[in-house]
Parts: C-alpha cells; sequence; structure tokens
C-alpha cells in the first residue's frame, strides 16, 4: 500500500495537489468549518458524501440574487425578470460546461432522485404512447428488461423496480464482486438484446468504487439500450466529461458539489430530450393551450414545469465555478491522497474491516467500515464525541450491505477541503472505539 | 479521549444489557396466553426488533420475547424492557411506556425521582435523550411492544380514579 500511496502523492504533485496554503485558502472559503461542536471540540467533518459544506461564493451567490435580481425567470419583460433570466441561465451555462455538455442538455431538478425519476416516469408516459412514434424507443413492455446493479443507491433503484412494475418489463442487475467493484464480467450475459436501460452509478457512494463506464456504454450501445448514470458521487470529486463517457442520460445534485440543496441537474442527450415526453406538466413548459389539448416547450423546458429553484439553480452555477476555478484535476488529485491517508487509518486499527476496495486505485476517498462488534451507530456515536462527523447506517444502499451481510457501516468520505491533520483525527478517536466498548484487540465479540 | 459524555451516554448497564440481552429467542406461548407480535425497523439504519408479548386472561403481560439487531442502545432498550414488563398489567404497561416516552423528551434532563424509580434500569436511558438522533434507537422495542400489544386484541380496564 505505502508504494502505492507514494505512486498517488506522485501524481498528485504532478497533477497540481493543493499545497498547505492552497488548501488553508480553500478551507477559508468555508465558513461552517471553522465552528467548534459540544465541549469546544474543532470539526472534523468527514460526511461530505452525504452533504458537502458550502463556499461562501456560493452563500453569497443566493444571496446576492434575492438582494439584487429576484424576479420570475421565462416571464415579464421589465429588467429584473431579464436579469433573473439571464442570472438562472447562466448557471445552466456553468454546470453544463462543467460537466462537458450544452446548456440545452441541462434540466434542473430538485435533486438527483428527481432526475432519475424524471427519465423513468418519462418512460412510463411513452409506454402509454404519450410523445407519439418519436418516443417509442422509451417505451417499455412485457419481455423488456432494466438492469441495474447491487452497488446502486436507493435513487437509481426504486424508480426503476416502480418503473417495471408499471409497464410488465423485467428487473434484473449486475453483481458485486468481494472488493465491492460491480461485476462488469456479467455485462455479456445480464445486459442483451431485451433491455432497453442500463442504469448504474459512477461511483458506489458505499464503497467508492468507480465504475468503468466507458465499458458499460459500449455493451448497452451494442443491445441499443438507453444508458442512465448517476453521477451523484463523481461530478463532485473527479472531472467528469459526460459527452466523452458517452452516456445517454445523467443526474447529479448541487448540495453533494458544494452548492445548495434543493437543485440537481439532469443531463440527456439533446437527439432523446427532443424526443422524450413530459413527466410534470403546466406552467411554463408550453407553447400552447387550449382547452382540449397542448403543446410542449422544447427542452430543457419541456421539464421544467413550474416556478424553479431560482437562487438555488444560481448557488449551484457558483459552486461549478468554484470547483472549475480549482481545477478538477487538482481536486481529484488531493482527494486521491486522502483516499490513500484513509484506507491506511482504517487499516491502522485492529478489529476494522472495510466494506470495498482496500487499494487506492479507481475509488473516491469514500470510505465504509464496520467494526467487529460495534454496531456502527455505536462507532458513530463515539467518533461525534471527538468531533468527527461520520455516516452511520445503510447510506440508502441496503441491497449491497445485504451482499456484504452487514445491516450497517460507518462512513468516512473525504473532500477537497478536508486535510491530513482530519484524517488523524479521525485515526485516535477509531482507534479508542473497540476498547470503549470494553473489547479488546482480536477479541471479535 | 472521551468528554466524559460518552460514560453518561453508555452507562454500564447499557453496555451490560446490549452484551448479555435478556429476553431474546422468539417462541410460541402456552394457549391459555394471547399473543402480539410486532416487527418494527428504524429506516434510517436499518436497526429492527420483533418482539411478542403474552397477556393472560387478567390482561397480565406473562412474558416478553424478542429478537433484533441493531445498536447497543436499541438492543439494551429492549432487554430492559422486559425485565420491566413482564407480570405488569396493562395500565402499568402503559404507563410505564408513557414515562419511558416523556423520559427520552427531557433532553437528558431526567424525570423525578418517583419516575425514575418506577423506570429501574432504564432509568439509565436518560442521556440518550441529549441526542435526538439515538431517541429512536431507544424507543424501537417500546413502539414493538405497544404494537404487538394492540395485536393482542386486549383493551384496557378504565383506570381507578
Amino acid at each position: 500500500m505505502t508504494s502505492t500511496l507514494d505512486e498517488t502523492r506522485d501524481a498528485a504533485r504532478t497533477a497540481g495537489l493543493l499545497d498547505d496554503v492552497e488548501l488553508a485558502a480553500v478551507r477559508a472559503d468555508f465558513p461552517l468549518l471553522s465552528r467548534t461542536l459540544r465541549g469546544g471540540r474543532p470539526l472534523v467533518y468527514l460526511d461530505s458524501g452525504a452533504t458537502s459544506q458550502k463556499p461562501e461564493v456560493v452563500l453569497d451567490a443566493e444571496q446576492d440574487f434575492y438582494v439584487q435580481r429576484n424576479a420570475a425567470v421565462h416571464r415579464g419583460a421589465h429588467q429584473l425578470a431579464e436579469e433573473a433570466t439571464e442570472a438562472f441561465e447562466d448557471a445552466r451555462d456553468r454546470v453544463a460546461s462543467f460537466v462537458g455538455v450544452s446548456p440545452g442538455e441541462l434540466v434542473w431538478t430538485s435533486n438527483a432522485t428527481a432526475g432519475i425519476n424524471l427519465v423513468a416516469y418519462a418512460m412510463s408516459n411513452a409506454s402509454l404512447g404519450r410523445g407519439g412514434s418519436a418516443a417509442e424507443r422509451f417505451a417499455l413492455r412485457a419481455g423488456d428488461e432494466i438492469v441495474v446493479t447491487e452497488a446502486e443507491h436507493h435513487a437509481n433503484l426504486v424508480p426503476w423496480q416502480e418503473l417495471a412494475a408499471r409497464t410488465g418489463a423485467t428487473l434484473r442487475w449486475l453483481g458485486l464482486d468481494d472488493d465491492g467493484r460491480i461485476r462488469a464480467d456479467e455485462l455479456d450475459t445480464v445486459v442483451t438484446d431485451r433491455t432497453k436501460v442500463l442504469a448504474f452509478t459512477h461511483a458506489s457512494n458505499v464503497t467508492g468504487a468507480i465504475t468503468p463506464v466507458a465499458r458499460f456504454v459500449a455493451r448497452a450501445r451494442e443491445v441499443g439500450a438507453l444508458t442512465v448514470l448517476d453521477a451523484c458521487q463523481s461530478v463532485p470529486h473527479l472531472p467528469v466529461d459526460l459527452h466523452a463517457l458517452g452516456v445517454d442520460f445523467a443526474a447529479f445534485s448541487g448540495h453533494k458539489m458544494l452548492g445548495p440543496t434543493g437543485v440537481g441537474a439532469l443531463y440527456g442527450r439533446r437527439e432523446l430530450l427532443e424526443a422524450m415526453p413530459p413527466v410534470t406538466t403546466g406552467g411554463s413548459m408550453v407553447e400552447v393551450v387550449t382547452m382540449e389539448t397542448t403543446t410542449y416547450a422544447p427542452p430543457p423546458q419541456r421539464f421544467e414545469a413550474g416556478t424553479q429553484m431560482v437562487s438555488q439553480a444560481v448557488g449551484m452555477g457558483a459552486a461549478a465555478s468554484y470547483l472549475a476555478e480549482l481545477g478538477m484535476d487538482a481536486v481529484a488529485a488531493h482527494e486521491a491522497h486522502l483516499t490513500g491517508l484513509l484506507l491506511d487509518a482504517v487499516a491502522s486499527v485492529p478489529g476494522v474491516r472495510v466494506i470495498g476496495p482496500t487499494d487506492t486505485a479507481d475509488r473516491l476517498a469514500t470510505v465504509a467500515f464496520v467494526v467487529d462488534g460495534v454496531h456502527a451507530h455505536d462507532v458513530g456515536q463515539v467518533l461525534d464525541d471527538a468531533g468527527v462527523a461520520v455516516r452511520v447506517g445503510h447510506h440508502c444502499a441496503q441491497p449491497l450491505h445485504r451482499r456484504f451481510g452487514v445491516a450497517a457501516t460507518a462512513r468516512a468520505t473525504a473532500a477537497v477541503y478536508t486535510t491530513d491533520e482530519e484524517i488523524a483525527v479521525f485515526r485516535e478517536a477509531l482507534a479508542g472505539v473497540r476498547a470503549f466498548f470494553g473489547l479488546t484487540d482480536g477479541s471479535g465479540a | 479521549m472521551s468528554t466524559g459524555s460518552m460514560e453518561q451516554l453508555y452507562q454500564q448497564v447499557i453496555l451490560d444489557h446490549a452484551k448479555f440481552p435478556h429476553g431474546r429467542g422468539l417462541g410460541v406461548a402456552a394457549a391459555d396466553l394471547r399473543t402480539g407480535e410486532s416487527h418494527q425497523v428504524n429506516p434510517t439504519c436499518g436497526d429492527e426488533v420483533t418482539l411478542q408479548v403474552d397477556l393472560d386472561d387478567a390482561g397480565v403481560v406473562r412474558d416478553v420475547r424478542w429478537e433484533g439487531q441493531g445498536c447497543s442502545i436499541s438492543q439494551a432498550s429492549v432487554s430492559v424492557l422486559h425485565d420491566l414488563v413482564v407480570d405488569h398489567d396493562l395500565n402499568a404497561v402503559d404507563d410505564l411506556a408513557d414515562t419511558f416516552r416523556a423520559l427520552m423528551q427531557s433532553r437528558g434532563a431526567g424525570l423525578d425521582d418517583d419516575a425514575e424509580e418506577k423506570l429501574g434500569d432504564a432509568a439509565a436511558f436518560t442521556g440518550v435523550g441529549k441526542y435526538s438522533a439515538r431517541v429512536k434507537c431507544a424507543l424501537l422495542g417500546w413502539v414493538a411492544l405497544t404494537d404487538a400489544l394492540i395485536k393482542t386484541g386486549a383493551t384496557r380496564t378504565p383506570e381507578d380514579s
């Protein structure tokens, strides 16, 4: 592991790893990181996989929108309406460019879950004949198959279970190997001519394992299946170019990438969005409405019914610019360095086992672990007492946990603002957990 | 390492019950008893408990049996519940459940001496009330008990007044 870590560090340096001064400057951008907790302890925030903290530029962008520009977007002829619309669409440009797509391919959603549901319900509507012959490619019927993976967050599993139930299609899935990586070797047998959708995560929110997207896309194309990528965990931590990845749809959220809650984005290949029937209908997404019938606006507006989350979108745009300015190569390099530290920390404590890959290759700084004899909740409580915030539970991925025979894990996740010192505090606190519960090294209990 | 608040939360009584739980293991009651069973899950963490309660004709709890998996707080709480409610009638059990809920809502302040004496080992859970995320853990078994009692079909006799 040491040599791997050194290699990671070398790679990080050449890629422009943040030095101490730069990292201190980044941290200074996040007001919350300097607060203290019960007993005056400094906060060690290792729960960015659940939600990230927000830099001042994001908070300012939202505030500035309300203080300076607030008005209804895409309607009204007054100056404020123009400025509000510009801010809203400028944010779309920033987020689209951040993930390598055109603004016309980026639909605002309330979160990533809503984005995935939007695709699933559009397919449902197409299956009922909505959208006409152009939407036939989205229609599902008995005999068709939807393929997901055992690694999925419930957000990229339950909508497909429901779609299968509504259309009579069959849900199938790719399993996981013992490292928690998706069994890409099963692609050829599970993804077949019957497969209409292949929905998979870019990076697991539990194991941190990064999916070899190209292989999945290639197989989906061979059989003519649409690909839907859950990019929630990848977009905040890696350079992501959705056009280069070649997926048909991708969903990600604002709040995990330093942006506000209440906003996310759905990417859809332009040609597909144009053919896709709407889901939520009403104001703002129409062209001509009569008492009998309605024609719909072109995408992305076709999928943005009702008043939008404008200030949050503006905040998400600011977050994308902030990350772009840091440079996603530098962010990824810094986090790759932290991945090594996190894995070392967990490996150094007896009786602690990682659920996921234990080497630093092709994984994020997301490390889920089990402490023998101590439930994840109790682990989290003792870490909290040292000021260390980790996630405990099933992380909305019950099937993955079941695959590994555990009900819950504790999970430490790093982000661009995480420091080596924080991981040292985590390591020390983790080392005390089993002793606190009266377990000695090697006893297992 | 600890600020002392961990020792307050994880009282020795709780750790002991978690390690050596009472009443564990489901089964079948004698034919003259009415059994209610309830399965409860804490969806945020996946903790779960299946609890069976046996009532006799006089409305007295004859036994509580349970299976479950979860954190030390949730498991110890069911174990303590088992010790508390067996041999009490429905009104007394309702009173215990209400008192325990009140303890959880006290934000760590605790209850008066009478109430805490009534709760016995369960008074050790006082510190849990300070951690709102953990209150659900401590209540999991009590929610199962309430539901299981309803499933016995038993009705309460009016309180003496």
